[in-house]
C-alpha cells in the first residue's frame, strides 16, 4: 500500500476526530456575530435610531434560541477536540440564558431609548450572555478560564454603565473582588494541570485519581473561588448586594441571574466528571459553601429595605440551594435533572421580580410599594407571584425545582442539607412578605406607581410563564435528563 | 366527577376577577353563593352516587409530572367525602353569612372560592405532591384573608399564622420526600405508597419520616404544643374566614394523620402511638384550661378548638395500640375520630359565625363587655346556647355521637389516658354555661365604645340562614347518625387493617 495514502488517511482521522465544525456551536456562534454586528452598525446609526441595535440583538438572541432547540434532538458529543461539551446541559444553558437575554433587553429598551451609549449595552449585555454559554459547554479547564473573562468583564463595564456613584462604587467592588479571584482561578488550574498533567474534564476525570492530595487541594479551592465568585456564593459573595444595588435595575436583573446559570452548570461538570474520581472530598465541600450562603444570604435579607438590595441578598440564598445539587452531582442521577429545572425556575422568576422593580423606577424601598395592589392590581398579584414563587410556593416553577433539588439531596445522602434547606425557606418567606405585604394593603404611594409599560407587561408574562412552567413540570423535566457529554 | 367540584370554584373566581372593578356588590355576592350551592349540589350528587361497599371512588388519574412520580390522581372514600360534603356546606353558609360584606367584596369572594379548591384539593388528592400543593395554597389564600380583612391586628396574627404552618408544610414535604425515596419505583401516589408500606423492614428510618409527617400535621391540626398560632389567628381573622380556618382547615391535619401517617406507617403508629394518646390528652386538659380563663369569646372557642381536636389525636393515637381483642373498640375510636371531625367543623363553624354577630353589634369579644343579651336578642341566645351546648358533647347532638365512640373505643386499650380527658367534657361544659350566663342573663347591658349602636338588634335573616342548617344538620346526624356512619364505617376498617400489617 501506497505509505503517502496512509498518512493522509490517518490525517483525515484525526481531523474528523478533531470535529470543528462551527456548526455545532452555532448558537455561541450567532451570539458573538450579533455582538460584532451590533457594534459595527451601532457606531454608524443615529442616536434615536438605536433601538434598532436592540432589536438585533432581540433577533440574535431567538435566532440562538432556535437554533439551540434545532440541535437539542441531537445524541450527546463534543466537539473542537473535546473542548466543548454539546448535551442537555448546554442546551438547558443556552436556553435560558438566551431567554434571560431577552427579558434584559425588554426591560432595558425603554429606559435606555436615546441613551448616547445605547448600542454598547447591547453589545455588552450580548458578550456576558456568550461568556455565560461557554462557561456552561466548556470541557476544558483552559477554556473554562476564558469563558470567566469574557462573562465577567463586560459584566463589570454594565455595573457601571451609567457612571453614578453607587454604579462605579459597585463596579469597582465588583471588578477588584473578581480580578484578585480570577488569578486564583488561574493559579488553580495551573496546579490541577501540574497534578493531572491536562486541562481537559477527561483526562482529568482519571488523571486526578491519582494526584497528589496537597496540589489537588490547592488546584482545587483556587479553581472554585473563581467559580463560585460567578455563582456569587458565600464566602466570595460580598460584591453581590453591592452591584445589585449600584446598578441599574435592568442590569441588576442580569447580574443576579445570568452568570449564575452558566457558573453553576460549569460546577456540575467539574462535580460529575473532573472530581468524581479524585481524592478531593466534593460533596462535603461544596454541602458546606450550600449550607452557609443560604443561612448567611437569609440572615442577611431579614431588615433590607432597598428592593435591589433585598433581592441580592436573596440571590445568595438561592445559589445555597442551587448547589445542592451540584454537592450530590456524582452522587445521584437525579442532580443534573434537578439543578437544570431549578436553574431555569430561579432565572425565570428572579427575572420577574426585577421585572416588578424595573416596571417601578421610583419606587426604590419597601415602603415605597404601599398601596400597589389597589392601583395596580395585576403588577402586585405579579410580584406576589414571583416572591411567592422565590419561596417555593406550589404550584409555580420554583416548587418543582424544589421538590427535585430536595428530593437529590435525600437521594445522595445528605438528608440534613435538605432539612437546612426547607428550614431556611421558611426564613425567607419572612423578608419576602415584608414587601408584599406594603404592596397588598391600603395606602397612598401613587405617585411612584408610574413608569415602565414594557416592563410591566413583561412582569406579567413572566409572572404568567412560572405558573405555566411549573404545571408544565412533566414534558421539561424529561428533557432535561441526559448523559452529559466526556 | 371530582375534578369539576375541585375547580369549579377557581373558574368562579376568575370570572369575578374578570369582571370590570365597577360590577356593583350584589352581582359578585350573587356569584359566589351560585357557585357555592352549585358546589352543594355536586357533592350531594357524588354522596347519592356512591357505594359504600366499594372502597376509593370518583377516581381520576392522570400524567402530571411522571419523572418525578408526581400525578393528578383525586378519587374519594369514606375518610374525604363526609369532609368534602362539611367543606361545601361550610363554604356556601359563609358565602350567606357575607351577603353584608361591603369592603372589596369582589376579592373577598374570589379569594373565598379559590380557598375552596384549596380546601377540597387536600381532600380528594391520592397524591402527596398533589396533596401538598393544596395544603400550601389553603395557607396562602388564609393568609390573604387574614390580612386584608382582619381585625386590626391582622397583618401580625398573618404573618404568624403564615409562617407557622408553612414550617409545618415543609416538615411535610421532607417527610413526603422520604416516602418516595423509600418506595421502589419511586412515587408520591398515595394509593400506590400505602399498598406497598415502603418503610416495614426500615425502623429508624420510618421514626425518622414518621416524626416530620407528624410535626407537619400537628402544627395544621393543631395539637399542643403547637397550638400557638391559633388563638391569635382566629381573634383578628374576619368571621368567616374563622368558620373556614376552624370547621375546614384544622381538619386537613387529622385528615393528614388518617390518609397518610397511618396507612403508610403502621409500624412506627403502632410503635409511638403512645406518644399520640399523651398529647392528645394534654391537647384536651390544657386547651379545656386556658379557654375557661378566657374572657375574649372568640379567643375561648379557638382554645376549645384544641380541646376538640385533642379527642381526635388521642382516639387515632389509641387505635394503634395493639391487641386484638380490642379490634372492634379500635374501629369505634377512628369511627369517632372522624365523626368528630365533621361534628367539629359543624358545631364550630357555628360558633365562630355566632361570634361574628356579637362582634357586629358590639365591636368588641370581651364577654365581660356584655350582659343580659337574652332579653334584646331571644333567637341569637337560643341558637347561641343550642351551639354551646352541642359543642360541649350533649346527647341528641353530633358531638355526642363523636365523643361516645372515641370514649368507649379508647377506654379498653387506653384507661388512663380516657378517664383523664373524660374530665376535659367537664371543663368545657363549665366554660360553655360560664359564656352563656356572662352574656345573655343578668341586667342587660351594653359596651359602651364610641361609635357603637346603640341598639342590639336580634340575629337578621341572612345571618340565621347561615347558622341554623350547621345546627340541623348536628342535630340530625345526633339522632340519626347512620347515613354517616355507614360511609364512614367501611373507610375506617381499611385503615385499621392497613395499620394491622
Amino acid at each position: 500500500m501506497n505509505p503517502l495514502s496512509n498518512a493522509t488517511a490517518r490525517t483525515l482521522a484525526q481531523m474528523a476526530d478533531m470535529n470543528e465544525n462551527p456548526l455545532d456551536i452555532l448558537p455561541e456562534v450567532l451570539l458573538l456575530a450579533g455582538a460584532v454586528a451590533c457594534l459595527l452598525l451601532g457606531s454608524f446609526t443615529p442616536r434615536t435610531k438605536q433601538w434598532r441595535i436592540g432589536l438585533l440583538a432581540v433577533l440574535t438572541c431567538v435566532a440562538g434560541i432556535i437554533a439551540a432547540i434545532v440541535q437539542a434532538g441531537d445524541p450527546p458529543a463534543t466537539t473542537f477536540g473535546g473542548a466543548y461539551g454539546i448535551d442537555p446541559v448546554t442546551t438547558t444553558v443556552r436556553v435560558v440564558v438566551l431567554a434571560g437575554t431577552l427579558v434584559v433587553l425588554a426591560l432595558s429598551m425603554r429606559p435606555l431609548h436615546g441613551h448616547p451609549r445605547e448600542a454598547e449595552f447591547y453589545v455588552l449585555l450580548q458578550l456576558t450572555a456568550l461568556g455565560t454559554i461557554a462557561l456552561a459547554g466548556a470541557q476544558d479547564l483552559l477554556l473554562l478560564a476564558a469563558a470567566y473573562l469574557l462573562a465577567s468583564i463586560p459584566a463589570y463595564a454594565l455595573t457601571a454603565f451609567h457612571k453614578d456613584g453607587p454604579g462605579l462604587e459597585g463596579a469597582l467592588k465588583y471588578y477588584v473582588v473578581g480580578a484578585l479571584l480570577g488569578v486564583l482561578m488561574l493559579a488553580g488550574i495551573t496546579a490541577l494541570y501540574a497534578a493531572g498533567r491536562a486541562t481537559s474534564y477527561k483526562t482529568l476525570h482519571t488523571a486526578l485519581a491519582l494526584a497528589p492530595e496537597a496540589l489537588l487541594a490547592f488546584g482545587a479551592i483556587g479553581l472554585l473561588a473563581g467559580i463560585l465568585f460567578k455563582v456569587g456564593a458565600v464566602p466570595v459573595h460580598f460584591w453581590v448586594p453591592d452591584a445589585v444595588q449600584g446598578a441599574s435595575p435592568p442590569v441588576a436583573a442580569a447580574l443576579t441571574t445570568l452568570p449564575k446559570i452558566g457558573a453553576l452548570a460549569a460546577l456540575l461538570r467539574l462535580g460529575a466528571v473532573v472530581f468524581s474520581e479524585s481524592p478531593l472530598p466534593w460533596a462535603p465541600l461544596i454541602a458546606v459553601v450550600a449550607a452557609a450562603s443560604m443561612t448567611l444570604g437569609n440572615l442577611a435579607a431579614f431588615f433590607q429595605t432597598d428592593v435591589k438590595r433585598l433581592l441580592g441578598y436573596s440571590t445568595i440564598s438561592q445559589v445555597g440551594y442551587l448547589l445542592l445539587p451540584v454537592a450530590v452531582a456524582a452522587r445521584t442521577g437525579q442532580a443534573q435533572q434537578a439543578l437544570l429545572f431549578y436553574l431555569a425556575a430561579y432565572a425565570l422568576t428572579n427575572l420577574g421580580a426585577f421585572a416588578v422593580v424595573c416596571a417601578l423606577p421610583r419606587a426604590r424601598a419597601l415602603p415605597h410599594y404601599r398601596g400597589l395592589a389597589r392601583r395596580r392590581p395585576l403588577l402586585a398579584a405579579s410580584l406576589a407571584f414571583c416572591l411567592l414563587g422565590l419561596v417555593g410556593t406550589p404550584p409555580t416553577a420554583v416548587f418543582v425545582g424544589k421538590l427535585q433539588v430536595f428530593s437529590a439531596a435525600f437521594d445522595g445522602g445528605y438528608a440534613w442539607l435538605a432539612a437546612l434547606a426547607a428550614a431556611n425557606t421558611v426564613a425567607s418567606l419572612f423578608y419576602y412578605l415584608r414587601w408584599i405585604v406594603p404592596a397588598v394593603s391600603r395606602g397612598t404611594g401613587a405617585e411612584n406607581f408610574d413608569g415602565d409599560r414594557t416592563a410591566r407587561s413583561t412582569a406579567y408574562a413572566i409572572a404568567a410563564s412560572s405558573l405555566a412552567l411549573g404545571l408544565a413540570a412533566g414534558p421539561v423535566l424529561d428533557l432535561l435528563d441526559g448523559a452529559l457529554a466526556v | 366527577m371530582l375534578t369539576t367540584l375541585l375547580f369549579l370554584p377557581t373558574a368562579a373566581a376568575l370570572l369575578l376577577l374578570a369582571l370590570p372593578a365597577r360590577t356593583p356588590r350584589t352581582a359578585a355576592l350573587g356569584i359566589w353563593i351560585t357557585a357555592t350551592a352549585a358546589e352543594l349540589a355536586l357533592v350531594i350528587a357524588l354522596w347519592a352516587g356512591y357505594d359504600t361497599g366499594r372502597g376509593m371512588q370518583y377516581e381520576t388519574r392522570a400524567r402530571w409530572i411522571p419523572s418525578a412520580g408526581v400525578s393528578y390522581h383525586v378519587g374519594t372514600d369514606g375518610l374525604s367525602l363526609p369532609m368534602l360534603a362539611l367543606t361545601c356546606l361550610l363554604f356556601l353558609l359563609c358565602a350567606l353569612y357575607s351577603l353584608r360584606e361591603h369592603k372589596r367584596p369582589r376579592e373577598f369572594a374570589a379569594l373565598f372560592l379559590f380557598l375552596q379548591t384549596t380546601c377540597l384539593g387536600v381532600f380528594v388528592s391520592l397524591d402527596l405532591i398533589l396533596f401538598f400543593v393544596f395544603f400550601d395554597l389553603s395557607i396562602v389564600a388564609m393568609y390573604f384573608i387574614i390580612a386584608g380583612w382582619g381585625h386590626k391586628d391582622a397583618a401580625r396574627a398573618a404573618l404568624k399564622f403564615f409562617l407557622y404552618t408553612f414550617i409545618g408544610s415543609l416538615a411535610l414535604l421532607l417527610g413526603f420526600i422520604g416516602l418516595y425515596l423509600a418506595a421502589s419505583p419511586h412515587t408520591f401516589n398515595i394509593v400506590e405508597l400505602t399498598r406497598q408500606n415502603p418503610l416495614a423492614a426500615r425502623s429508624g428510618y420510618a421514626s425518622l419520616v414518621l416524626l416530620a409527617l407528624g410535626i407537619g400535621l400537628a402544627i395544621k391540626t393543631p395539637t399542643v404544643p403547637f397550638h400557638t398560632w391559633l388563638p391569635l389567628a382566629h381573634t383578628e381573622a374576619p368571621t368567616a374566614g374563622s368558620a373556614i380556618l376552624a370547621g375546614v382547615l384544622l381538619k386537613m391535619g387529622t385528615y393528614g394523620f388518617l390518609r397518610i401517617a397511618m396507612p403508610m406507617l403502621p409500624d412506627a403508629w403502632r410503635r409511638y402511638a403512645i406518644v399520640l394518646v399523651v398529647i392528645g390528652v394534654v391537647s384536651v386538659l390544657y386547651g379545656a384550661l386556658v379557654a375557661l380563663a378566657q374572657d375574649n369569646f372568640k379567643r375561648m372557642i379557638a382554645y376549645t378548638s384544641v380541646n376538640h381536636m385533642g379527642y381526635i389525636i388521642l382516639a387515632i393515637g389509641a387505635a394503634g395500640v395493639a391487641g386484638a381483642d380490642s379490634a372492634q373498640a379500635r374501629s369505634l375510636a377512628v369511627n369517632g375520630a372522624v365523626v368528630q371531625m365533621v361534628s367539629h367543623g359543624l358545631l364550630t363553624g357555628a360558633l365562630f359565625l355566632l361570634a361574628g354577630v356579637l362582634y357586629e353589634r358590639g365591636r368588641t369579644y370581651e364577654m365581660s363587655a356584655y350582659s343580659g343579651l337574652a332579653g334584646p336578642a331571644p333567637a341569637f341566645a337560643g341558637l347561641t346556647a343550642v351551639a354551646a351546648f352541642a359543642s360541649l358533647g350533649l346527647p341528641g347532638f353530633s358531638g355526642f355521637i363523636a365523643e361516645f365512640q372515641i370514649f368507649t373505643g379508647s377506654l379498653g386499650p387506653r384507661p388512663v389516658a380516657t378517664t383523664l380527658s373524660l374530665l376535659g367534657i367537664l371543663l368545657t361544659a363549665g366554660l360553655f354555661l360560664r359564656a352563656l350566663s356572662t352574656i345573655f342573663l343578668g341586667p342587660l347591658r351594653l359596651p359602651a365604645a364610641p361609635g357603637t349602636p346603640r341598639a342590639f338588634p336580634d340575629i337578621r335573616a341572612h345571618e340565621s340562614a347561615a347558622v341554623v342548617p350547621l345546627l340541623l344538620l348536628a342535630v340530625v346526624i345526633g339522632v340519626a347518625p347512620r347515613f354517616v356512619l355507614d360511609v364512614v364505617e367501611p373507610a375506617s376498617r381499611t385503615v385499621l387493617e392497613l395499620l394491622a400489617r
